[in-house]
């Protein structure tokens, strides 16, 4: 998709945070704020972003932010979203930034009720695959084979033994009106995502890759590198869900090396070549049906 | 509004809101002190592409037409900025 840098908001939104140096989520939530604007209501459930962004009196949001319990992002954004309106607001967004667990786990009944009223809203998924801001325990969204403190690394079991849930399409099974995958590692791709969403009426679900240099072991340069190579070899995908359509918007074609990425990281650097076939073996999986059935 | 520094940076109890709410964008420190290098960008080899300032985490870098200004106050030293540059434009030292 089309992007000009030029033409997004020159003020920052997300400003002075005390996330880690490197965070992939703060990424995510800075650029979202700066194609939304500052006429919008920011909700942001316990995890990293809101850990980092609110600590009275140092509070980093130029924009109306709150956060929510762990279990009420989509909740608390159709109260927002009511509430503004009902006052009287026009042209505004309310948006949530919520962590994988937040979404994938613990709030995906709310989730799954805003999208059923159809309530006008922006659910952003910011995925660094764990439980970050409790020291990294293991979500629904933890890749199969990564080692968390719930998963550990050893000689029988090599970190995590379950796939990773798919939100993407689980948003898209209730016949939302927009859902998309990204990755702070193409940000044209983000941002033009959350322009796209930000002009459709109803609910909106955006699951972006946030790589976490804490949690997943690599050094703090390397978030946006990372964020790119994880589309480049298949275990993540750039598409869209639209008018009951999935469309896949970028093909890899031949794929960088997925053992390149795994090994680079340390959550996944106790890898067998047996569990990196695995690991292989699954995306080919889907990247078949991906083929046949987007386009 | 972008969030800034502001002149007062303590609060005696009486002060402390009541309410669960509080000014947006208020900032009472910065964030230079958890740097250990720093990027310095070479004016003569930056093209002014803004690819430093689009994925900056921390949004500390600013565009002054071509040039990318810096905020060191709360650059972090992530390094991010020099990874980027098509130019290698930026130096971490
Ligand atoms: C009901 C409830 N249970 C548990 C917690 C503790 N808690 C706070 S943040 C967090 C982890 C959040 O993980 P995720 O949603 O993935 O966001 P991240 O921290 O990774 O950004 C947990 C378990 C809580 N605040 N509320
Ligand atoms: S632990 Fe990870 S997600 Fe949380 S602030 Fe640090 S880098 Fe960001
Ligand atoms: S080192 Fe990191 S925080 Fe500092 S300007 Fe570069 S990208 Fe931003
Ligand atoms: S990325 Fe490099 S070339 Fe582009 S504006 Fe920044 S310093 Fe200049
Ligand atoms: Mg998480």
């Amino acid at each position: 998709m089309k992007m000009n840098i030029n033409a997004l908001d020159r003020n920052e939104y997300f400003y002075g945070h005390k996330a880690c140096a490197g965070c992939g989520g703060s990424l995510a939530v800075r650029a979202a704020l700066k194609v939304l604007g500052e006429r919008t209501a920011a909700v942001l459930p316990a995890g990293c972003m809101s850990a980092v962004g609110f600590n009275f009196p140092q509070l980093c949001f130029g924009n109306n932010a709150i956060i929510s319990m762990f279990a009420g992002t989509a909740s608390m954004l159709t109260g927002v979203e009511a509430g503004l309106r009902r006052k009287g607001h026009r042209d505004f967004h309310a948006v949530g930034f919520a962590g994988d667990g937040g979404t994938a786990d613990i709030g995906i009944q709310a989730l799954s009720g805003a999208i059923d009223r159809g309530d006008d809203i922006i659910y952003i998924c910011y995925d660094n695959e764990a439980y970050m801001n409790t020291g990294i325990q293991k979500s629904g969204l933890t890749p199969y084979g990564a080692r968390t403190t719930t998963t550990p690394a050893g000689a029988n079991i090599h970190g995590n033994i379950r796939p990773k849930k798919n939100m993407f399409e689980i948003a898209a099974a209730h016949d939302i009106p927009y859902a998309a995958t990204a990755t702070v590692g193409y940000l044209n791709d983000f941002i033009s995502k959350v322009e796209k969403a930000s002009k459709i009426k109803g609910t909106k679900y955006i699951h972006v890759i946030a790589p976490c240099p804490t949690g997943w072991g690599i050094p703090v340069s390397d978030t946006v590198e990372v964020a790119r190579e994880i589309v480049d070899c298949g275990l993540w995908y750039l598409a869209e869900y639209e008018n009951g359509e999935y469309k896949l918007d970028r093909d890899p074609g031949e794929f960088a090396s997925a053992e390149n990425y795994l090994r680079r990281q340390g959550r996944f650097r106790h890898l067998t070549d047996q569990d990196i076939h695995t690991i292989i073996t699954s995306r080919d999986r889907k990247w078949e049906k991906i083929r046949k059935e987007w386009k | 509004m972008k969030p800034y520094i502001r002149e007062k940076s303590t609060f005696t109890f009486d002060e402390i809101p009541e309410e669960t709410c509080f000014e947006a964008g208020y900032l009472v420190t910065v964030n230079s002190g958890w740097r250990s290098v720093t990027p310095y960008v070479d004016a003569d080899r930056c093209i002014g592409c803004s690819q430093c300032y689009l994925y900056c985490p921390d949004g500390v870098i600013s565009m002054d037409g071509k040039v990318p200004v810096l905020d060191y106050d709360f650059c972090k030293g992530c390094g991010i900025c020099s990874k980027i540059c098509p130019r290698q434009a930026i130096e971490m030292r």
